[in-house]
């Protein structure tokens, strides 16, 4: 299976481990991923906030791209970007006249059929479940995770498409099948505060402290995620939580394709581990992992 | 009668005597709304009811920028409920969106929930009138930094702000240049130095910016400024 591939920024700087897991993973299931030529940032950060315009026409640049590329499918890991994609696809889809004016501004006419995934709806196809469960590969048996899907990869399901809204269930099935000790909680859909990263801290530490919090209430000793913004709060400002509300958490925070590829045998350090705040070995270690 | 002047419009009501609702006959609502531009008309209890639909210009202008309706609320609180950042703004989603149609322009644009608003996606999701607060930040926002109104979140103003030039700038995201203009902006220069430095030091932050799809972006905003005749 051939993909077109958009890593958006986060996975070219704060979020490289994802890319470099995804990548690993991708190659070892026989899945190509053909990256978008001179893509371009989707404006997720802030286009949306300055021109209703500019917000629609960043994604489409890039879609026309992967059209002239003769793809039909592009995988998104980042689910800020993910959104952006699936918002200005949404709407250029109802609303014809904006699709005429931003095709003029794009430089492109669409074609039918484009379709934005994230690899978590590729990964966790039922065809792609059986393949990963019949894999004699060493498995995660014994990990406590939680599954952390954030807020843009479900919302609004009448743009997303993905899984449930609610209550999403892919990650769950995907780690499921390759071993882990999935874990139910309250969080998966909770919001970190990523948009104030840079800005209102204080914000950032109140939620995901709430979603910490939330982990270790189950008895989690690790919490999986699918988006670099939320691993990225996550796990670089848990010290901080931790001294803010007086305790101590020590939660690794993996990308679901990290424990997907250590499961398929692939190399810790191909999988950069060494690159995360909060130990990330450790948890491994406990399940017999290198 | 009831008067109620917000600087775009004048509204007048008839205010109800309590002899006016008679308890037996249920709730007084069951009139038929039409989309704004129509007018609201209705009948209960014995009392003739009719509200315009388009309640304030403003409200208007926020339909016309954005698509979304504000009058279809009907202020369950169901957006608060869900909305994590509720407890640091000042008047909660529900709340803005009624100064919207009150046509409380300063108000809605000087608040710090525009800026407060993580974009979600929670109250939109939930929002059994499917109004799309979301994007009615996004219009807000946009509103609120194209008239120059200065903002109760200034930090939060001057990211979107570095950002959008960081693109325009760049193509692609330079997450260094963006910290270092947000600094020059709010001032605040030795905020998170120490985190900056570990990420520096674990490789997770490029040293110098991609220009690799610099032209085709700097296209692409201005193709689409000037639709917006900017």
């Amino acid at each position: 299976m051939r993909y077109a591939y958009y890593p958006g920024c986060s996975l070219h700087s704060t979020g490289k481990e994802y890319d470099a897991s995804l990548r690993a993973v991708c190659l070892r299931l026989g899945i190509e991923l053909a990256e978008v030529k001179g893509w371009v940032c989707c404006g997720s950060a802030a286009a949306h906030a300055a021109s209703r315009r500019l917000a629609v026409a960043l994604p489409l640049k890039n879609l026309a791209q992967v059209e002239r590329q003769g793809l039909k499918e592009m995988l998104v890991p980042c689910a800020a970007c993910f959104s952006r994609f699936k918002f200005a696809w949404h709407e250029i889809e109802s609303q014809p006249e904006l699709r005429r004016e931003m095709e003029d501004v794009v430089e492109h006419q669409f074609g039918d059929g484009l379709r934005i995934l994230h690899p978590l709806e590729v990964m966790a196809r039922d065809e792609q479940l059986a393949q990963l469960a019949s894999l004699k590969s060493p498995s995660l048996a014994g990990l406590r995770v939680v599954c952390y899907y954030g807020c843009l990869l479900t919302r609004p399901p009448e743009v997303t498409h993905f899984d449930d809204a609610e209550y999403p269930q892919s990650m769950d099935r995907l780690l499921s099948a390759l071993g882990a000790s999935v874990l139910d909680w309250g969080y998966r859909t909770d919001c970190c505060g990523a948009s104030f990263s840079l800005t209102r801290t204080d914000i950032v530490l109140k939620l995901s402290h709430d979603i910490l919090e939330g982990a270790r209430q189950v008895g989690a000793e690790a919490i999986a995620t699918a988006c670099p913004l939320c691993q990225l709060n996550l796990d670089s400002r848990q010290r901080e939580i931790e001294a803010e509300y007086g305790t101590r958490y020590n939660l690794p925070i993996y990308y679901f394709t990290q424990l997907m590829g250590l499961a398929l045998g692939v190399p810790s350090r191909e999988l950069m581990l060494e690159k995360h705040f909060v130990d990330a070995r450790r948890a491994l270690e406990k399940v017999g992992m290198p | 009668m009831i008067i109620c002047n917000n600087g775009d419009d004048v509204l007048e009501f008839e205010a109800l005597e309590d002899e006016d609702v008679e308890e037996d006959e249920g709730l007084p609502l069951q009139g038929e709304r039409t989309r704004a531009g129509g007018a609201v008309t209705g009948r209960g209890a014995e009392v003739e009811w009719q509200v315009p639909a388009a309640v304030s210009a403003f409200g208007d202008l926020l339909e016309e920028t954005s698509g979304v309706d504000t009058n279809v609320c009907y202020q369950c609180r169901k957006c608060v409920s869900g909305c994590p950042v509720a407890y640091a703004m000042d008047y909660t989603p529900v709340q803005l969106l009624h100064a919207v149609r009150l046509g409380l322009k300063d108000l809605v644009l000087g608040s710090a929930t525009i800026w407060l608003c993580a974009s979600c996606e929670t109250c939109v999701t939930r929002c059994p009138q499917k109004v799309d607060i979301v994007k009615a930040m996004d219009s807000l926002r946009a509103m609120a930094l194209r008239s120059g109104v200065k903002s109760a979140v200034p930090e939060v103003a001057g990211f979107y702000h570095s950002s959008l030039q960081n693109i325009r700038l760049f193509g692609r995201m330079y997450e260094l240049g963006l910290i270092a203009q947000l600094k020059l902006y709010t001032r605040q220069f030795l905020k998170d130095l120490d985190l900056g430095g570990q990420m520096l030091k674990k490789g997770k932050l490029r040293l110098l910016p991609e220009f690799a799809s610099l032209g085709a972006a700097r296209r692409v905003v201005s193709r689409a400024s000037k639709l917006e005749g900017r």
